[in-house]
């Protein structure tokens, strides 16, 4: 087990992705953040607090459960399928600029399965992906717009990340 | 409210609440508060039962259920097939397990079953491959019913723990009471059975429940009142003198709401005979739920079709 990114690096980085979306959205124009459930929903919410005292203004933050999304829900080669929970986006994405946030990129599936689930809910004017860590080995045609880390990691290894709200602890691990 | 995430579901039907455990009824409950936003969209859709077939098998009358099954149905993208056995072969003789097996050499994956006999939804899920959900056998469950009114509880005072519920009115006919009584012991509340021993079941002593054969003398001490509908339909002899006897002692009126609990929870499975069990104006009251119920079972059989289907294509990939 190797630490890839420690408490204050964690803290750093999402300082990073508030900057780069504060500066991407500019002054004048409407954007939401949504987190990818689970961690994503963590590290949403906080890069949405960090935000909101840069632009000194409130922007409105949810949380998308892509579990029904899913595509290896009636697939063979599905792994363990975690359990259906709630969308909580309590603001209208239809014209805004949403900032998709996730943990990991990794293969890309969640990220397909995020934008089928946000197509469900409005036509956002565009969606940009902010994540924390990006690795190789992808298999969708999907990259992020603000990566916080790019991590070298090999086949058959795991990143994990952990956040004090869930798991008691800030860091990421590479297993 | 998710203590249950670690849990696995691995069942391919729901043929009742008896067999389930404390965790596996707390799970579909949890599920369901996931498929309530699917609801509250413009787009009233979610893709998991996509390609998949859904038959509403009902040998029995039914708007509320069948409706609830068909829309929670095609709102995770299914395909509904609707049997009724007045426009089918069975009014030609065919028996229900020739029916079914016709049904399912279509290419059917879930069977949502209601009949009159007891013991149906579990004699086809030993005869067919798909998976079988119980939509209400004769006097055996109703378990989608059970669920939904343990969830409109759970919602509205956070825990059935310690929650005192009386079931009231025609036991003994009632596969509501039957699901209610198992979803609620077991998830911690106390059941009493309020109605004439005419309608008490006779195998009342081995549930877990109290019984009462006076309304007056429980209506000041429960949280929740169930009011079950006297099924007309099913009463062979005569277990009540008359109806307006049985509203003056077991009826749900004005009156009585006085002696309640201010925060009581009303609730009625549906169709309700108005005037019967309860008054009008409490059926249309404050404490009414009535209508959250009717709200809740889509979400509540929404979780149930997207729980077995998973269940039955695991075991079919292994």
């Amino acid at each position: 087990m190797k630490i890839l990114l420690d408490a204050a690096q964690i803290s750093n980085s999402l300082e990073y992705l508030a900057q780069c979306i504060a500066g991407a959205a500019g002054t004048g124009s409407d954007i939401g953040i949504i987190g990818i459930r689970s961690r994503g929903e963590i590290l949403a919410q906080r890069v949405t607090k960090i935000l909101a005292q840069k632009i000194s203004k409130d922007v409105p933050c949810g949380t998308l459960d892509i579990t029904l999304y899913r595509d290896d829900l009636n697939s063979p080669a599905g792994q363990e399928i975690p359990q259906v929970r709630s969308t909580e986006i309590t603001f209208d994405i239809s014209d805004k600029i949403i900032f998709l946030i996730d943990d990991v990129l990794y293969t890309g599936r969640s990220v397909r399965a995020a934008l089928d689930a946000l197509m469900d809910l409005g036509r956002p004017r565009a969606i940009r992906l902010a994540v924390l860590v990006e690795r190789s080995g992808r298999e969708y045609p999907i990259q992020a717009d603000y990566v916080a880390c790019s991590a070298k990691v090999d086949e058959g290894q795991f990143v994990q990340v952990k956040v004090v709200e869930v798991d008691g602890i800030d860091e990421v691990v590479v297993e | 409210m998710s203590k249950t995430e670690t849990f696995k579901w691995n069942r391919k039907h729901l043929l009742g609440l008896m067999e389930l455990s404390r965790q596996e009824i707390e799970y579909i409950l949890d599920t369901a508060e996931g498929f309530r936003e699917i609801s509250t969209r413009s787009i009233k859709k979610a893709p998991p039962l996509r390609g998949k077939v859904v038959v509403n098998l009902f040998f029995e009358d039914s708007t509320r259920t069948r409706n609830s099954f068909t829309l929670a149905a095609e709102r995770l993208s299914a395909d509904v097939m609707q049997f009724s056995t007045k426009f089918s072969s069975v009014s030609k003789g065919e028996t229900l397990l020739d029916t079914a097996k016709n049904l399912e050499a279509m290419g059917i994956d879930i069977v949502v079953i209601r009949h009159s006999a007891g013991g149906t939804a579990k004699l086809l899920s030993r005869t067919l491959n798909c998976a079988v959900v119980n939509a209400g056998d004769g006097y055996g469950e109703h378990p989608t019913q059970g669920l939904l009114d343990a969830f409109t509880i759970r919602q509205i005072k956070g825990s059935l723990e310690g929650l005192e519920v009386a079931i009231v009115g025609d036991i003994a006919h009632s596969r509501v009471a039957r699901s209610n009584i198992w979803a609620l012991t077991k998830l911690g509340a106390n059941v009493t059975l309020v109605g004439p021993p005419t309608l008490m079941p006779p195998a009342v002593k081995q549930l877990p429940v109290k019984v009462s054969y006076s309304l007056d003398d429980v209506i000041d001490k429960v949280d929740v009142v169930n009011m079950l509908r006297i099924q007309f339909e099913r009463l062979g002899s005569n277990p009540f003198p008359s109806i307006r006897e049985y509203s003056h002692y077991f009826g749900l009126t004005l009156d009585r709401m006085k002696k309640a609990k201010p925060d009581i929870i009303v609730m009625h499975p549906g169709p309700i005979n108005r005037g019967v069990e309860m008054e009008s104006e409490v059926a249309d009251g404050k404490n009414s739920v009535i209508l959250k119920q009717v709200e809740n079972g889509l979400a509540v059989r929404m979780a149930v079709l997207y729980l077995v289907n998973q269940a039955s294509q695991e075991l079919r990939n292994k």
